[in-house]
């Protein structure tokens, strides 16, 4: 039996093609992911994002817990609403799972969790609770919805479903959150557009999602969100990184804060080790489509594409490679497709960023 | 689901028009391309090359996925149709005007072992439970 999220009615009447998405019963469009794409980039598209997991924990050492828990440094956030992207690492330096921490108050601080790892995240972290004495309490929160608005008129679009809502956006800044009852409204989201993830009670979640499509807003499926996580150039969990990659070695050396003295799991081994690889940007320039597993060769060496797609925006394809250290953008390289070599360049990504190409 | 009853089709979900000079005109099902979705490239066989029946020939890609095409019988590939290597989504708007390729069958008998509109459709029908 796959699980449901509080919009599955809503999907279906909407006519989604529902797929099974890691055991979830997801909506993976509603006609065309290309259009949907582009939706996205040009006005605003709502997702459905309520198999992930909100998880709050609270407790009078959250903060002691999370400094010891995670790679980057929670002591960054200091402003009430504040939001932290972070690796959770196993002692060997591993990925467990990419995360988004928000700061409330000094007992109470709110993890998203990725869907495929909840239950895995949600074992390691009373583990540690109870290993480490800390004696917090972790409540994951089922009862809650999550829906993305995404696209440069996001904000309209959510002003006008929810009235009042303004005064909250209109001073809200990016990777900030804001609490209002059981109402949690973030400016963060997955797409490379300005966007907010607001999450509402279970109940509540089919008339607020009707509330924003009457302003606007446009259903947009799973398919679409990978082709547009991927043009932002966000790593994606299980494909761009999981438990036996580093974060080093995943383009995430920005979140792993190793200027403080700080003991977290997993920092011992990836100080100890040795960084070879790295992920790069890979846009194709003979006709295909990359995707992962593929081979990419370098002049230092073989490599793996991680995530392919073909990107709506710019009408070629892209991917994100993990390959030999010391290759450059504007590098060339070969990616093999079908026994066939094909050439590729290397380049920076994100790939577009608030609608714009970026290479 | 459009299953036209005048043309043949294979379990790989291929369709076959028998054309009146008995060369056949090949391409992917409405089925096949509503399974993909949006179609982004298409890559045809080489005019000249001879294929033997079931040999991998063309390839069909979706933003999902990548998917092969199999030749329907045996022969020499007459035709490809480069306004769908360069409109890919052509397959997607009418799957069966948005042929890929022609093919001159080395023996006309083998397009009697094809599947018909009825015999596709139960195919079509039996995969989705």
């Amino acid at each position: 039996m796959l699980k449901q999220t509080p919009l599955n009615a809503t999907h279906r009447e909407l006519g989604a093609k529902m797929v099974d998405f890691g055991g979830w019963d997801m909506p993976v469009n509603y006609g065309s992911q290309i259009e949907e794409h582009h939706v996205v980039r040009s006005s605003c598209g709502l997702f459905d994002v309520s198999h992930m997991l909100p998880l709050d924990i609270r407790g009078a050492n959250v903060r002691a817990f999370l400094r010891r828990l995670v790679a980057n440094n929670v002591d960054k956030l200091q402003v009430s609403g504040k939001a932290l992207y972070s690796c959770m690492l196993n002692e060997a330096g591993g990925v467990i799972d990419d995360l988004i921490i928000y700061f409330m108050d000094e007992s109470w601080f709110r993890l998203v969790v990725n869907a495929g790892t909840a239950e895995k995240d949600l074992a390691w972290m009373e583990k540690c609770n109870a290993d480490w004495g800390m004696g917090l309490t972790l409540t994951p929160r089922r009862d809650l919805a999550m829906i993305a608005i995404q696209g440069p008129d996001a904000t309209r679009v959510l002003n006008e479903a929810l009235p009042g809502v303004d005064q909250i956006t209109a001073s809200l800044k990016p990777f900030n959150a804001a609490a209002m009852g059981e109402m949690f409204i973030a400016r963060t989201g997955y797409t490379g557009e300005d966007g907010f993830e607001v999450m509402v009670l279970a109940k509540s979640a089919p008339f607020f999602w009707k509330a924003l499509m009457e302003a606007g807003g446009k259903p947009i499926g799973l398919g679409a969100r990978d082709t547009l996580r991927l043009e932002a150039g966000m790593n994606l969990y299980g494909q761009d990184m999981d438990e036996t990659t580093s974060p080093l070695e995943s383009g995430l050396a920005w979140t792993v804060d190793l200027k403080t003295e700080r003991d977290f799991v997993g920092r011992q081994a990836l100080e100890a080790s040795e960084v070879t690889r790295q992920l790069a940007g890979l846009v194709l320039l003979d006709k295909g489509v990359l995707r992962s597993h593929q081979k990419v060769f370098t002049k230092n060496g073989e490599g793996e594409i991680t995530s392919g797609t073909f990107s709506p925006t710019m009408q070629q394809s892209i991917a994100l490679a993990r390959i030999p250290l010391g290759i450059a953008p504007g590098e060339e390289v070969e990616v093999e497709i079908r026994d066939k070599k094909l050439k590729a360049k290397v380049v920076k990504h994100p790939f577009v960023r608030n609608g714009k190409i970026m290479i | 689901m459009s299953i036209p009853a005048d043309l043949k089709y294979t379990p790989s979900h291929e369709w076959v028009r028998v054309e009146a000079d008995g060369t056949l005109t090949v391409g992917i099902t409405h089925h096949a391309q509503d399974l993909l979705g949006d179609m982004v490239f298409i890559e045809n066989p080489a005019v000249g090359r001879t294929l033997a029946k079931g040999e991998e020939c063309a390839v069909v890609e979706s933003v999902k996925a990548a998917s092969d095409v199999y030749a329907p019988v045996a022969g020499e590939v007459v035709a490809a149709n480069g306004d769908v290597e360069s409109s890919p989504e052509s397959v997607n708007q009418d799957a069966y005007g948005a042929w890929m390729f022609k093919l001159k069958p080395a023996n006309p008998a083998d397009v009697g072992e094809l599947l018909d509109a009825a015999a596709y459709q139960k195919l079509v029908e039996s995969e989705a439970h």
